[in-house]
């Protein structure tokens, strides 16, 4: 992990601990001070992590306003009944709520995804931050197709086919950099601190608008307009 | 999904609303009922996951049109997998939602 | 009349006041999906939700109901940009309230990064009307629940009504069982899965904030109780020092059930008597809690 720090905040810039499949310290992102949340080594998402999560981001909401940046490699929720009796969706909507405060209260917010950002735990944690963006290598995903290929009874080679002419349903960053759920995706010759820097300069959310632009999402903006406006 | 429309001959609707019945689900299915401008004539859009059966669907649809003052009307059918006598009834349901006699 | 047997727009039919139901985005629009039309699957002219305007006891509210037997009453494109339209339109509008009839699995898989995409936008705004001091009411009694996505909605929303043969949660059970084996979630273990999802269990947790049984009227009479309750109480955004006793309340449960599987052992510590839960109805249960 200290590579990628090293690589995203400078070296001697950063103090992050980990603890578990947690990441939780402070880092320098241009000239200002920024808490670093996140979870590494594709964790998957329970309730132990999420409320670590949830309170890592009050903590900075107590600190006054600065950048929070989230940095997320997921595999999604963890998959337990014990999980599901304690009421693992609860929990996903309080860290809602904390970064929605966090929001309110003046923070920047940015995800880094650095690995998988994969459904249920992706939706909680990362994005709703204000702009997201993708480390190269990164995978973005819902579900894989052949599992989807099991749920949806259509054929894989069906799906694979219509992977290949469509973003909506297929895993991958770039369909969801079509689809304007990833504002970035960087490369590896990049120099991450100046994008980091630059990405917390921007600010609003625009994702539908953004789909519509790209081509990915023709449908979610006017709709929702239709809708806003009858 | 195989797709079809037929107009009919019908006796004029007294009345009618747009109306939406049933839902679109596994040996279910949807009938939206519309106005459209032919008087004595019914227009029915049918679009099935059901292939083959076009014969059958023209019996009950052909009932239908008799058996209800329909003229006037649109309508359009999502069918999962319905059975005639489920199509019958939702017909049914649905002229009564859109209010004709 | 039976919440869980009645289509999505029967149940706005039954719970808002009479002719007052005005649809925004109609059927006769037939804004379908051409994700699904790409995989020659069947569509349905609302795309399995209806959203629009109406009255409940007088006050003007803003509805939206998903329809559970429709693909599982899963959010695509554009189901998912009419709840989130209705939403929006609540900012200029000013309800005395929305409701969200929630019957849904979650993401839409035909179009799954859209029905991600679009339920994160709903999460947003959301909050973005209850920041507003613009309250919204989840009412779960369906046959799909309220799962993935939405049961983060759900659980986002100020009250969440459900009948004991609601469900809410995350993973379904099915999913579970797949990834995990049969001796993690036994899925056709009906019993089991309502103990570990239902809305006895949501109650006695407080995840739930009204347990009615399963009619419309019992689900009218709860949003109206708690819509004018809410007229004595208006929303104040939430607070820091609220969302610090969220964490507390959070994470003691995390602890003080940190072994258990079964709704029973929540029961146990939340009822006053925890005898045959799954058969007394909902004001002997309501009574038990209460007297707890």
């Amino acid at each position: 992990m200290k590579e990628l720090f090293d690589r995203l905040f400078g070296m001697g810039r950063h103090d992050i601990a980990t603890e578990g499949r947690f990441l939780h310290g402070k880092a320098m992102i241009g000239e200002e001070k920024a808490t670093v949340i996140g979870t590494f080594g594709h964790a998957a998402i329970d309730a132990v992590l999420a409320l670590r999560i949830s309170k890592a981001i009050l903590e900075a909401v107590s600190e006054g306003p600065h950048p929070i940046l989230f940095i997320a490699d997921t595999q999604g929720q963890a998959l337990t009944r014990h999980n599901e009796l304690l009421g693992l969706n609860g929990y996903f909507a309080h860290i809602a709520r904390s970064v929605d405060l966090a929001r309110r209260c003046g923070h920047r917010l940015t995800t880094l995804i650095n690995g998988e950002a994969v459904s249920g735990g992706f939706l909680a944690f990362g994005m709703l931050a204000d702009r997201i963006c993708a480390l190269p290598g990164s995978e973005v995903r819902v579900m894989d197709l052949r599992a989807m290929s099991r749920v949806t009874k259509i054929e894989l080679a069906t799906l694979e086919q219509l992977a290949r002419e469509s973003p909506v349903f297929a895993p991958g960053v770039e369909n969801f950099w079509r689809m304007g759920a990833i504002h970035e995706i960087w490369s590896e010759t990049d120099n991450w601190q100046d994008r980091l820097s630059s990405a917390f300069s921007c600010n609003g959310d625009e994702r539908a608008a953004i789909g519509f632009e790209r081509g990915g999402r023709m449908l979610a903006s006017p709709i929702a307009q239709c809708v806003a406006d009858a | 999904m195989e797709k079809f429309t037929l107009t009919l001959k019908s006796v004029p609707a007294e009345s009618l609303r747009t109306a939406l019945c049933g839902v679109v689900s596994s040996g279910n299915l949807e009938v939206l009922v519309e106005h459209h401008g032919v008087e004595d004539a019914c227009e029915i859009e049918v679009s099935t996951s059901a292939h083959g059966f076009r014969d059958i669907w023209e019996a009950v649809l052909n009932d239908f049109a008799r058996e209800h003052k329909a003229g006037g009307l649109r309508l359009s059918i999502n069918d999962a997998g319905a059975t005639p006598a489920v199509v019958s009834l939702r017909l049914s349901q649905a002229f009564e939602i859109a209010g004709a006699p | 009349m039976s919440y869980f047997e009645a289509s999505a727009r029967t149940r706005i039919l039954g719970l808002v006041d009479a002719g007052t139901f005005q649809e925004f985005c109609p059927p006769e629009m037939r804004q379908t999906s051409p994700h699904l039309a790409r995989l020659d699957a069947p569509l349905s002219f609302d795309d399995g939700v209806a959203v629009g305007r109406a009255r409940l006891s007088g006050h003007r509210i803003l509805i939206a109901a998903q329809e559970g037997r429709f693909n599982g009453g899963s959010v695509g494109e554009v189901h998912g940009a009419k709840i989130r339209g209705l939403l929006d339109r609540a900012m200029t509008e000013r309800p005395s309230a929305v409701l969200l009839l929630i019957d849904s699995g979650g993401v839409r898989l035909h179009e799954a990064n859209a029905g991600l995409i679009a339920i994160s936008e709903i999460m947003r705004a959301l909050l973005r009307i209850q920041a507003a001091g613009i309250p919204a009411f989840a009412l779960v009694g369906g046959a799909s629940g309220a799962f993935g996505g939405m049961g983060i909605v759900t659980r986002l929303c100020n009250e969440v009504i459900m009948s004991e043969q609601g469900r809410l949660s995350l993973s379904g059970p099915e999913v579970i069982e797949t990834v995990k084996g049969v001796e993690e979630f036994d899925s056709k273990d009906r019993a089991l899965v309502w103990r570990v999802t239902g809305g006895k269990l949501r109650r006695a947790q407080g995840e739930a904030t009204r347990l009615v049984e399963d009619s419309i009227p019992a689900f009218r009479a709860a949003a109206k109780e708690l819509m004018e309750s809410h007229f004595l109480h208006p929303l104040a955004e939430k607070s820091l020092h609220d969302l610090l006793e969220d964490q507390e309340r959070l994470s003691e449960r995390s602890i003080e059930f940190s072994d258990a599987r079964d709704g029973q052992a929540v029961w146990d510590a939340r009822l006053s008597d925890s005898s045959r839960v799954p058969e007394i109805d909902c004001e002997e249960f309501n009574r038990r809690l209460l007297a707890k």
